[in-house]
Formats: structure tokens, sequence, C-alpha cells
């Protein structure tokens, strides 16, 4: 098959006149199309696969910050518990996904390498509403797939080198693009993860704050939703922290997201709800 | 009705390849060398938007020279053969060697299929773990591939810019003596002697073998203007070394006396009618 690919394709290669991945990929080898084009799928079979859960970001003064615990469920099982979910999807965006694990990996290894590619042929890097609208054009493509189950969402963020600040974008399954204000948070504890970056969030908070925010956002998701995966203190398992400036992507080693993770652990152990928010002074944040 | 001239395929392929060779040589050339950490670029290249020296993947760069048109449809197609290749298996299953066969299939059949062959000659070269890993190929207008160790140059003067390199290399140099060996190489096919290049005027770039995935890296601007300030003193202290081992008179031998006005002759007439291969 390789070789009839490499025959068929020779000429598209030369003739093609696109900078998208994808449009290459449709026109000389459709078959690598990730997604489940033209399949008939069981209704049920969802329920079946490992599902990616929860994913936070958050804006901070000259940048912005991912985070993603570390499980994958299949039903009320867990199917893994180091399962990584925030990504880097060029040097100054990040993207973090929620839903079927299958079609969303696929389709992060083809956005990663639809920027790369439009990069390398046009010799610049998209703007990041050019990159947060082609993700929309990604998800879309997958909409066959989330009407049978499989759904897909994605959040994506990154650094604007115009606009010299963090951004973040959420999306729906039909490749709805909406920009987010300040935090946001997909996946199955989203609602949880968000109640808490509400009251932890402030304007113009530093880089370590707003990991520690996403931090806090996490444990409390963990707390309330079965499938989203708390701190792993006995396996040192901690959740993806990611930060995009605009000195570029950074992910956080093990032992960095770690020591913020054994922090929010020690702060819980005496206080298990977390930090609380000051019920009448509204204008400082809660000490 | 008048009957097509009898052409034997001989004389077919040999105008076709005088046609190339004839066209390239109007051009600019360009080096590619090995350093220590990786492998360096070179190209005199005044323009600043169009380039000879791209990346195509992680660890695998491409250089040109010849018709721009061209050789950046070849740079094109080889960054959609590798990404699609990538995408297809991993990223470590995309090889130089891969992809200069993927060249060498596509212009030899251009060669001998269309009337008006690829005016070109492309560098494709990867970076390994270590030196004896890097691999570099050099594939001509009729898709010939040769695989290069060291150095190798483009170009219709290639020949004369080789006895240069060849002179001045040696194994893991750093980067500064690399760049001056490979400047002094496209000065050989310049005038004969030491010609003055400006950061402005040169594109440069590397493949960095100690960076992380994409190792591929241009060099512009401050950072190689005080490359090419380092370059200077390494260029001043080889002079120096050369000046007390040889005897006055004797010691330019970069662009060896019998060739010279071959040089100049071919270097005015790059200079002159080589716009459109710029």
């Amino acid at each position: 098959m390789a070789d009839s690919n490499a025959r068929l394709t020779a000429a598209a290669y030369l003739t093609a006149r696109t900078s998208s991945f994808t449009d290459l990929l449709a026109a000389a080898a459709p078959d690598l199309l990730p997604g489940a084009r033209g399949l008939q799928v069981r209704a049920d079979l969802a329920k079946e696969l490992p599902h990616g859960t929860t994913i936070v970001a958050a804006a901070f003064a000259g940048g912005v910050v991912m985070a993603g615990d570390r499980r994958a469920t299949v039903g009320n099982m867990i199917s893994q518990r180091d399962i990584e979910k925030v990504f880097r999807s060029d040097e100054h965006s990040c993207i973090g996904i929620a839903g079927v694990a299958g079609i969303a990996f696929e389709l992060v290894r083809l956005f990663q390498l639809e920027l790369e590619h439009y990069e390398k042929l046009e010799g610049r890097q998209l703007s990041l509403e050019g990159k947060a609208n082609r993700l929309a054009g990604l998800v879309r493509g997958n909409l066959g797939g989330a009407m049978q189950g499989l759904a897909v969402v994605p959040i994506f963020a990154g650094y604007d080198t115009e606009k010299e600040t963090g951004r973040i974008f959420s999306y729906d399954v039909t490749g709805g693009r909406y920009e987010e204000q300040r935090f946001y948070s997909i996946g199955s504890g989203s609602v949880f993860a968000r109640g808490s970056l509400k009251k932890l969030y402030s304007d113009g908070m530093d880089e370590a704050d707003a990991v520690t925010a996403c931090m806090e956002a996490l444990y409390d998701a963990a707390d309330d939703d079965s499938a989203t995966g708390g701190p792993d203190m006995s396996r040192r398992i901690y959740p993806i922290v990611a930060t995009v400036t605009a000195d570029g992507y950074r992910r956080l080693t093990g032992a960095q997201a770690g020591s913020y993770a054994e922090a929010v652990v020690a702060s819980r152990m005496t206080v298990p709800d977390g930090p609380q928010a000051s019920l009448r002074d509204v204008h400082g944040r809660a000490e | 009705m008048s009957m097509p001239f009898y052409v034997s395929p001989e004389q077919a392929m040999k105008d076709k390849a005088d046609y190339a060779r004839k066209n390239i040589a109007r051009g600019r050339d360009g080096v590619v060398i090995q350093y220590a950490d990786g492998i360096l670029f070179v190209a005199p290249n005044p323009s600043r938007a169009l380039n000879k020296i791209s990346e195509i993947y992680d660890r695998i760069a491409f250089a040109a020279v010849g018709r721009y048109n061209e050789y950046e449809i070849l740079r094109k197609a080889g960054v959609r053969y590798a990404d699609l290749t990538g995408f297809q298996y991993d990223r470590q299953d995309v090889t130089a060697r891969g992809l200069a066969n993927w060249y060498a299939q596509t212009l030899g059949s251009i060669f001998t299929d269309s009337p008006k062959p690829f005016e070109v000659e492309i560098v494709v070269a990867e970076v390994g773990s270590s030196a004896a890993e890097d691999q570099i190929y050099r594939i001509t207008f009729d898709g010939s591939v040769n695989e290069e160790h060291g150095y190798v140059a483009v170009g219709g003067r290639a020949d004369r810019i080789s006895a240069v390199l060849k002179e001045h290399y040696s194994d893991s140099m750093s980067l500064p003596a690399a760049l001056a060996t490979a400047i002094a190489g496209l000065a050989a096919s310049a005038n004969g002697d030491r010609i003055e290049i400006a950061a402005s005027q040169l594109e440069v770039a590397v493949l960095d073998r100690t960076r992380a995935h994409r190792t591929f890296r241009r060099l512009s601007g401050s950072r190689l203007e005080s490359l090419l300030a380092e370059v200077a003193q390494v260029g001043a202290a080889a002079e120096a070394v050369q000046e007390a081992a040889a005897p006055p008179g004797e010691q330019s031998s970069a662009g060896s006396g019998s060739a010279e006005s071959g040089v100049a002759e071919s270097g005015e007439s790059g200079e002159v009618s080589g716009g459109s291969t710029a």
C-alpha cells in the first residue's frame, strides 16, 4: 500500500497548491484522514472507549497556562492513570483535549502537523487567530463522528505575539469557536474546575499564582467528579502543566508540577475544601 | 507536411544536460559543511524573502542552486513528502536517504520525460546524534545522487570550491571555523581573490544536533554578524599561520593561479546575466 501511495502522491506533492496538511491528505491520501468518516458506529460503542477528562486554562500577565489531569476512563473504569492530554501545538500555543481519546490524539497530531506544515511551506507562523480558526475546521471534520457519540472537544491557548497577551479559545463539536476571557475549563470535571477558578482567579496574577489556581481547580474537579484524577502522591503522577509566554512554550517538569501539587495537597490536609473566598471584601483576593 | 528530424537519444540527452548545466552555472553557488555540533549551510543570497536553504523536517534540511521557481517546487514537494511520511508512520521514519531517493526519482523522470529539465542542483542533509551519523546527499538535475562526507559544494563552480574546501576542511571544526572555510570556498568562485561577504549578502543556516525536536535554525541579523566577527578573527589567525608557514608571495594558495582567468569570466557572467537564476 505504501508503494502505491508513493506513486499516487508523487504528482500530488509536486503540483499541490495548498499549504494545509489536511487538504494535502484529502487530495493525496484520504484514507489517512482521522475520524469515523462514512462509518456506521454502534450507538453504545462510545461507552467502551477511553475518554479524556478535565483540562483547565488561565491567562496571566504575559502569557497563559494550561493544565490537565492524568485520568482516562471507560465508563466507570479507570483505563489509564498517566495519560497526557495537554500538548504543545507549536512554539507559541498549546492544545488540550477532552472526549474519545483515540480520535482526540489523532486530531492533536493532525493539528500540530498542520501548523508546522504551514510554517515550513510559507516561511511564517500563522497568527493565533489563524491557528484557532484552523482548529475549528478540524473539529468540524469530526462532526460525523460526534453525531455517533465519538465527540472530541479541544481547548486551545496561546500567546498572541501581535497583541502581546495570552488568549484562550474553546470549541463545540460543530467547530464553533469561542474566545474565552481570563480562564476556562473543558471535560467532565469542568463545571467544578470552572467554579473553583472563578473564586481563585484574579486579573494580572503572575505565572506561579496562575499555575497554583489551576492546580486547585483540578483538585476541586477531582474532588467532585469521579472521572477526573487528583494528584497521585504515591505514584508521583501529577497534572501536566504547560505555559506559553513571549519566550515560547514550556512544559513544567514532573518535579516542578509535583511541588505545586504537593503544596495544594498539603493545604487541603488542614482545609479540605481549599482556599476560602472572602464574603464581604469583594475588592481584594482572599488571603 | 514535413517529417520531423531524427535526433538520437544520446544527442537529446546531451543537449538537455548541457542546457541544464549552462544555466545552473550562471547562478551563484552554495556550500554545505559539517562542523562539530551539526551541519552548516551557506549560500550567497541578497534576497531575504527567496530562500535557498530551508527546513524540511526535524533533522533534515534542503539547499539548492539554480532556477528559483523550480527548486521551490522541489522544496515544497519535499516538505509534503516528509510530513506525510511522518504522519503515516512516525517522525523518526523520515530520513534523508528516503527523501534523496524520492528527489532522485522525481528529477530523473523529469529529465527524461519533459522537454526541459529542471535547472537545479540540490543538497539534502540530515544531522545525526554524532558527526559519524550525519548524512549529506547531492542530487543533480538528471537525478544522480552522490553521498558526500564532510562537505559539498553545488553550482557551476563546485569543483573549484570543493578544492578549497578540501584544503581547509577538518573533522569536528567549530562553527566559526566551518563558516570561515565555507566563505573561503565561495570566495574562490568569485574572482580568485577574497571577496567581501557582508551579513546581508549571505544566507546561513544550521542543523544543530544539540537542539531537541526541530534542529534547523537560521542564522541572520545580529547573530550572524557576531558569528562573522568571529570568522574574521579565525581568518586573521589562519592567515598569520599561513604567512609564517609559507614563504611570502605563495601564501594565497586558495584560488590557485592557473584557474584565475577562468574564474573571473564565469564570475562576471554570473553577475550580469544571472538575474533569473539569482
